[in-house]
Parts: structure tokens; C-alpha cells; sequence
């Protein structure tokens, strides 16, 4: 059970992820931006893919580049892109971030040195035909209460969205 | 096979481009949608981990994740919405009142 989790496609769908994540960040209009997010979330469904979570592929698919990626085109035809374009788009915290990106350069240079002795390789693979039904099991059972919680965090993040959105209430 | 760090690798260099993001953009909008490039690259090692140690409880976190990063995408847009009616402006540099 071995044939789609080819070394290319990974390297393919990694550098798909790699490029269009450095798009969201460069590019001027968001709304290029949020298409190459789109393409970042597509890629990164794929791997799901690839690591047996055929689930969390789907609702990958569906829940972000579907429903939060729409919300973002939504919220970015509402207010005004043309003069945003104008602005200079980058803050004068050039000297922060680039400290930040360089720390995290070497935590994944760290583990990319070390990798191979910490995490060795496993030829054990997740069953790909029941992903779905163990995760209803694990969903339903072990994480009833956080599930529950879940539920009542989107409905107050529905009303707060509602209010806060609303001209008068 | 693909061994598990190149994943790991993958997820640190998209979280990396998330935090970058976050901190040189002006634009409100797009620092959103770093925050939500960080979140999808935390996802990418949770799902990662529960293929390595044949648990699934990560793919189970990843769903809570999604709906936490729902809940913030909708009222932080709102939020968004709300600011642009009053100031005008999407630029954070701009936004340092709490009330006009």
C-alpha cells in the first residue's frame, strides 16, 4: 500500500507550498495574495493526503480553501484594495523580522541535522480505508467534551461576528 | 517513503514565512492570512507525527485547529470591517487608538 506516496509528489507539492507561501507574503494586492494562499492550502491537502489523513484532506479542502478563503475575498471586495496597493506595504520592523525568520532558519537547519537520529525511519502506515470511521471513533469517544466546547466556540464566534460587523444593533 | 523530518522542514519554513509576514506587513488583511499560513504549518506537523507514531489523535487536534481558526477568521474579519468604517484605513501603523 505504498504507490501514491512517491518521493516527486512530495517534492512537487512541497514546492508548491514553498513558492506560493512566499507569494502571500510579497505580493502588493491581497487578493493575489489570498489566491496564492488558496494554492498554499491545496498543496498542503495533498501531503495530507500523502501522510494517510484522507479526512483532514477533505476538510482541508472544504472548510479552508472553501468556506475561510471566501470569507477573505468577501471581506477584501468590501473594503477599498486600490488604495492599499498605493501604501507602501512593508512597516520599518525590517530588523525583527529578519532576527525572527534567522532564528527559525536554525531551529529547521537544527532539525534537518538531526533529524534522521531523532525521528528514525518506520514502515508503519495508518490504514487508509478506515481514516474516516477511527476518526468519528476518536472524535465521539476520547474528545466528546472538547468536541462539544467546539461547537459552542463557533456559535459565539457566529454572534460576536454578527455584532461586531453590524452598523447598529 | 518520504522520511518524517523533510515534513517537519516543510512545516518550520512555511511557519518561518508566516512570522515574517506577521511582523514586516502593513496590511491588515495579509497579517491575517500569515496567521493562518502559521496555523496550516503547525497542521502539516501534527499530521505528520500522527502518520509517524500511528496515533490518531493528531488528525483529531488538526480538526479543533480548523475550527478555532474559523471562529478567529470570522470575527476577526468583522473586526476588520468594524476598523475600516471608522478609520478608513487598513494600515496597522495607523490603528493605535482603541476608540476614535
Amino acid at each position: 500500500m505504498n504507490p501514491v506516496a512517491t518521493p516527486f509528489f512530495f517534492y512537487f507539492l512541497s514546492a508548491m507550498a514553498l513558492i506560493s507561501g512566499v507569494l502571500v507574503i510579497t505580493r502588493k494586492n491581497p487578493v493575489h495574495s489570498a489566491i496564492a494562499l488558496i494554492f498554499t492550502l491545496l498543496s498542503l491537502a495533498g501531503l495530507y493526503l500523502m501522510l494517510y489523513a484522507p479526512f483532514v484532506a477533505g476538510v482541508q479542502i472544504i472548510l479552508y480553501a472553501g468556506g475561510i478563503m471566501v470569507l477573505f475575498l468577501f471581506v477584501i471586495m468590501l473594503v477599498s484594495v486600490s488604495r492599499v496597493e498605493r501604501e507602501s506595504q512593508f512597516n520599518k520592523q525590517w530588523l525583527v523580522g529578519i532576527a525572527a525568520t534567522a532564528a527559525l532558519g536554525v531551529l529547521f537547519i537544527l532539525v534537518y541535522a538531526k533529524g534522521k537520529s531523532v525521528f528514525p525511519e518506520r514502515t508503519v502506515q495508518l490504514p487508509e480505508q478506515l481514516n474516516t470511521q477511527q476518526v468519528a471513533v476518536w472524535l465521539y469517544g476520547t474528545y466528546m467534551l472538547p468536541f462539544e466546547i467546539a461547537s459552542l466556540l463557533l456559535l459565539v464566534a457566529i454572534v460576536g461576528a454578527v455584532v461586531m460587523a453590524k452598523k447598529r444593533i | 517513503m518520504v522520511p518524517l523530518h523533510y515534513y517537519l522542514l516543510l512545516s518550520a519554513i512555511l511557519f518561518a514565512c508566516g512570522v515574517t509576514g506577521f511582523l514586516i506587513k502593513r496590511n491588515i488583511i495579509t497579517i491575517f492570512m500569515s496567521i493562518e499560513l502559521m496555523l496550516n504549518a503547525v497542521n502539516l506537523s501534527f499530521v505528520a507525527f500522527a502518520a509517524r507514531w500511528h496515533v490518531l489523535s493528531g488528525q483529531v487536534f488538526v480538526f479543533f485547529v480548523m475550527v478555532v481558526a474559523a471562529a478567529e477568521t470570522a470575527v476577526g474579519l468583522a473586526i476588520i470591517i468594524a476598523v475600516y468604517r471608522t478609520r478608513e484605513t487598513l494600515n496597522v501603523d495607523q490603528v493605535n487608538l482603541l476608540k476614535l
